[in-house]
């Protein structure tokens, strides 16, 4: 199609994108915006209604043409449709994008429709959602099929098709199950990859007839049926094909991530990790010229900051040079630094001195360093303490700073300028391994875990650096304190990194004993075949090592070794393990005393086969990740529920704690309550960045909170619930003598109608407001509720199994 | 780890408890007060005080409890205090007597701080029993979700009966309608069941229902034995034997949350005379101060 070409295209309608068709239109400039879906805002309006919408980061001013404060789903969205009438912006709906090609001023934009639109730049902000994947048979396309449900609630007596086996397909189907009738279509012959409370739902549905499932099935056509009105799929299974009469059909068979459609329109990418973000420069340009990425696909999935680019993106577009909105930020940041420079020279100068930071483009660095803190501390000042949860990782920008390593000798380690500390921590999510300070003149930039942990995934020279490193202090702290480093590193070189599922072997007993294994993150289940059955004989946390039983005793492997959630090791080969034990004498003693502890420790589990079923089921239930589990004797548990009631009356209404769900095995009973993982899953997508770590472990959401429930999903344990906080309550005397509102440890007004404010993520963050220690421990009047951590269950086993 | 109440902390408040019982015992021992030994000497005054100090010392743990920020110890720590402590006011409120009581007030307390401590030793022992029966009898189950097996098993009897002769969709329909779990205290705490479930009565040519008492499932699965005794249709037969196993089954479920429930119940209702009556004791306490100072 030949027609105008315009001098902005912008493609998606999310913040970023009507943002920067906002200020083109203000501009005068000409553009087009491009949505796929009917409507602007599409994952907004996706929100359940009068969701509140958090306006994070509330440092972060806000560049626009079009409006945006904290408020609720219906407002945002409002003033953005007004804002689109005002500003009169050339948008249009409907308009799925398939393909980009060429470059400026040249772009060729098809559409799913088969047309084209010409540009001379593109604004790409169609953030990481991606389309609904299609079913790809024929009548894929009719009105039938619908690949979002909004309200299950809206259909009833109705016969609906569900395809897909995935968590958001069974959610859909059980809730339509409720007033209509529902086959659910699953490619697989059981519903894998899916939540655990999902699986027994869906199970137990089929079970009752509630709901009905083809296995091994897929649809291959379409087609009207007779009667008009409804339609006809056809299934082919195992036994051959069936056609079903439908009213509905719902394809939720997942999101095609739009990283392959992005590839295609030629933008780089630095590697080939999912997580990995596309090559862009300080202006937001890919690698393409003239086509700019913006928000969540140029990793900034915060809506204020997507807006904030999409102005700044039609600046550049446009050959214009502006200040960043965030350059007052970075000027207070950098205010502790001894260095009298703008803030671009200061950004340069930083990835000047530390290498590790050198090959990141210069975009990501700016923002890497607007969630860093950089601090001066005084020399001396310790920065952290061996055996703190803390996960930060540390560069040194000036000075120096000292490690205190060794167990007693207290030798000290001095890193300069350039150098970097803490990646043991960020790594395997276990205790500090070592106390440091502050040296002479020392200024450091302590990056949070999640900027590191992205930049490890899409930075190829950054994840060598650091896991180089990571290998060689983990062999220093473990085997060879006294070692150099330029030692550690040929020791390093022969090691490997290895990686292993829940439940793989690392090792099976019996098998010749090749290597050792640093267990670098997560953590392993040893069990032996005792009597023909295998028993589980003890756990090994992150931090220690397995398989050196075997290689000191020169015979095969004593025991099976599995890996009881995500594990990773650093394995030594034998050969270099008996170097390290012939050149260092102490080594040898404490291996010797390890292999001692070890096998009186089987010994005794072998005399009680039920303590290792015991292990077992603390293992199943992913207590192998924990630092801090709360557990409940049911012996001495009479149900009062003091102790979610003390959560619920210390932490604004909502008990972070449902004392009765959760399994129970030799009355040991895990309530769904935060067990405060070593690698937390709940921080894996979190927008504004607000969940922390402190250094006593525990895992707590902030106030920056956006409410988007990406930690109640990601949680496996449950443990996470969206809740708005409940209005005060009366005094005591109040409440005593006048009647006034709930009394003590009685349901505030109010928490039960909790649309009234903003739902925030609420957990366990073991009291660290409350002091004294967690609430629901300190309430408990009968000793049942401790929270202890996983080095105690062995402990824990032995007095309960006594 | 997990420790009991009675061991909290070494068992350090039964040490103290002792220590108090045994002084108060020495102190009453040595004392010889000139007069016949009562509340009103010196030493009677002073354990009279000791004792009125612990029983509103010993009623605070109600506010304790609640005060679920308070960093003053923890709530087990105050209940092994309150467990041994309480005990030991039988001996300091005795000893304060001077063994002396009568038809008057000053008895009235004595008596309600004898009721309260001995409701309290109850309570104490069925703490240290129950849990573990609880725990035994749900298995690894919560209620909600032995709740809802039997809601299942239910809706898995009807769809037996979808297929057989009226009667007996009407007798598993009114089996699962007239249920009861729970009811009085009485019910509650002896474990009866008081369930119902109407059954077809024999003659005539209308099917009659009658309500018969069907405690652990038994009219049901009388009824269901005979109709399968004289069953000559193998395919109704096969059904009657599927409907036995899963009445069976709902009867050991049945029992199952009846006995959760009983042993809930008696985990609290001694906390129904503990907690009024000491109420009524510190009336009493209040009344009897007043009327020592004012009738001096």
């Amino acid at each position: 199609m030949t027609g105008t070409r315009y001098r902005i295209a912008i493609i998606g309608g999310g913040p970023g994108g009507l943002s920067a068709a906002a200020h083109a239109a203000r501009l005068g400039i000409s553009h087009v915006l491009l949505e796929g879906s009917p409507a602007h805002a599409n994952t907004i309006q996706r929100y359940q209604k009068g969701k509140h919408v958090m306006a994070e980061p509330a440092a972060l001013p806000l560049r626009s043409d079009l409006e945006f404060d904290a408020g609720t789903r219906e407002a945002i969205l409002g003033a953005w449709e007004q804002g689109l009438a005002r500003q009169q912006i050339n948008v249009r709906y409907g308009a799925e994008v398939t393909g980009i090609q060429g470059a400026t001023p040249e772009f060729s934009i098809t559409l799913r429709d088969g047309t084209a639109v010409s540009a001379e730049q593109v604004i790409l902000a169609i953030g990481v959602q991606g389309n609904p994947r299609r079913i790809g048979v024929p009548g894929e396309d009719l009105p039938v099929v619908q690949y979002t449900l909004d309200d299950p609630d809206e259909y009833r007596d109705e016969t609906i098709v569900v395809i897909g086996a995935g968590d958001a397909a069974i959610e859909n189907a059980l809730a339509l199950a409720r007033q209509n009738r529902v086959l659910i279509v699953n490619r697989s012959d059981e519903f894998n990859r899916v939540k655990e409370g999902n699986l027994k739902l869906v199970m137990k549905a089929i079970e009752d007839q509630r709901l009905e499932c083809a296995y091994k099935s897929s649809c291959t056509r379409i087609e009207p049926a007779s009667d008009g009105r409804r339609h006809v799929l056809t299934l082919a299974g195992d036994q051959g094909e069936s056609r079903i009469e439908c009213d509905r059909i719902i394809a939720r068979i997942g999101a095609t991530p739009p990283r392959r459609f992005v590839e295609r329109c030629g933008i780089a990418f630095p590697g080939p990790e999912p997580a990995a973000l596309p090559v862009l420069s300080s202006r937001y340009e890919s690698s393409v010229p003239g086509l700019y990425v913006i928000g969540a696909l140029g990793g900034y999935p915060l809506i204020k900051q997507a807006m904030n680019q999409g102005y700044e993106a039609v600046e550049y577009a446009l050959g214009h040079t502006i200040e960043p909105a965030d350059e007052p930020l970075l000027a207070a940041k950098f205010q502790v630094l001894p260095f009298i420079l703008g803030v671009d020279d200061t950004l340069a100068l930083m990835q000047a001195r530390i290498p590790v930071y050198s090959a990141i483009n210069p975009l990501n660095f700016r923002e890497l360093i607007l969630g860093s803190r950089i601090a001066a501390p005084a020399a001396g000042e310790v920065i952290f303490l061996k055996n703190d949860y803390t996960n930060s990782f540390f560069t040194i920008l000036a000075g120096t700073v000292e490690i205190e390593v060794g167990e007693e000798r207290k030798s000290r380690l001095t890193l300069g300028p350039g150098q970097f500390f803490g990646e043991m921590s960020l790594l395997s999510g276990r205790r500090r391994s070592a106390t440091t300070r502050a040296g002479a003149g020392c200024v450091l930039i302590e990056a949070p875990r999640r900027e590191i942990n992205r930049l490890i995934s899409s930075v190829e020279g950054v994840r060598r650096v650091i896991d180089e490193h990571f290998i060689a202090r983990a062999i220093q702290t473990s085997f060879a304190p006294e070692a150099s480093y330029d030692d550690l590193k040929a020791i390093a070189a022969s090691a490997r990194l290895r990686r292993y599922k829940p439940d793989e072997v690392i090792f099976t007993e019996g098998d010749e004993a090749d290597s050792l294994h640093l267990i670098r993150s997560g953590s392993v289940a040893v069990a032996r075949d005792i009597g023909g059955r295998d028993v589980v004989t003890s756990y090994v946390a992150a931090g220690n090592y397995v398989g050196e039983m075997g290689l000191v005793s020169r015979t095969g492997r004593t025991a099976t070794v599995r890996a009881t959630v995500t594990t990773e090791t650093v394995s030594l080969d034998a050969a270099t393990f008996h170097q390290l034990l012939e050149k260092n004498p102490t080594l040898r003693d404490q291996v010797q005393a390890t292999v001692r502890r070890r096998l009186a420790e089987n010994t005794r589990m072998a005399g009680q086969p039920e303590s290792g079923d015991l292990i077992s089921f603390l293992m199943q239930q992913g207590l192998g990740e924990a630092t801090d589990v709360l557990l409940i004797d049911e012996t001495l548990c009479i149900g009062c529920d003091n102790c979610e009631r003390a959560c619920a009356e210390t932490h604004a209404g909502t008990s972070r704690l449902d004392r009765e769900a959760g399994p129970t095995f030799a009355h040991i009973h895990v309530p769904t309550s935060c067990r405060h993982c070593e690698d937390p899953h709940c921080m894996t997508d979190c927008p504004p960045d607000a969940i922390g770590r402190a250094p006593n472990g525990e895992v707590y959401i902030r106030d920056n909170c956006i409410g988007c429930g990406n930690c109640e999903r990601n949680c496996p344990y449950g443990v996470i619930q969206m809740a708005a906080a409940a209005p005060e309550k009366p005094g005591l005397l109040n409440w005593l003598l006048f009647g006034a509102g709930p009394g003590p440890g009685q349901a505030r007004h109010g928490s039960d109608q909790g649309d009234k404010g903003p739902k925030k993520a609420v957990k366990c963050d073991m009291c660290r407001d409350v002091g004294g220690g967690p609430a629901c421990v300190r309430a408990c009047p009968t000793g049942a509720a401790i929270r202890i951590s996983p080095e105690k269950f062995v402990q824990l086993i032995h007095d309960t199994t006594r | 780890m997990h420790q009991s109440v009675l061991a909290y902390g070494r068992s350090r408040y039964l040490w103290a408890a002792l220590a108090v019982c045994a002084t108060a015992i020495g102190a009453y021992v040595l004392d010889s007060p000139g007069v016949p030994r009562n509340g009103g000497t010196w030493l009677g005054y002073t354990l009279g005080t000791l004792g009125a100090v612990l029983i509103l010392w010993l009623m605070s743990f109600g506010i304790r409890k609640r005060a679920y920020a308070s960093q003053a110890g923890t709530v087990q720590g105050w209940l092994s205090a309150h467990i041994y402590l309480g005990v030991s006011l039988l001996v300091v409120v005795t000893l304060h007597t001077g063994f002396q009581v009568g038809w008057n007030i000053h008895t009235l307390a004595y008596v309600l701080l004898w009721i309260v401590v001995a409701s309290g030793v109850f309570g104490v022992l069925v703490y240290l029993r129950y849990p573990r029966l609880l725990s035994s009898n749900r298995g690894s189950q919560t209620k909600d979700q032995l709740l809802s097996d039997l809601a299942d098993l239910d809706a898995r009897c009807l769809r037996v009966t979808a297929g057989m002769p009226p009667e007996f969709g009407e007798a598993l329909l009114a089996n699962r309608d007239r249920t009861l779990l729970g009811g009085t205290a009485f019910a509650l705490l002896a474990g009866q069941d008081r369930s119902q479930i109407l059954l077809p009565v024999v003659g005539g040519a209308t099917v009659l229902y009658q309500a018969l008492p069907n405690p652990d499932q038994s009219a049901l699965l009388d009824w269901l034995g005979q109709r399968l005794a004289a069953s000559s249709d193998g395919g109704v037969s096969r059904q009657l034997q599927e409907l036995l196993g899963l009445v069976g089954a709902r009867r050991t479920l049945l029992g199952r949350l009846r006995r959760d429930a009983q042993l809930k119940a008696w985990l609290e209702v001694w906390l129904y005379v503990h907690v009024p009556l000491s109420f009524g004791l510190l009336a009493a306490l209040i009344a009897h101060v007043l009327s020592v100072f004012i009738y001096w």
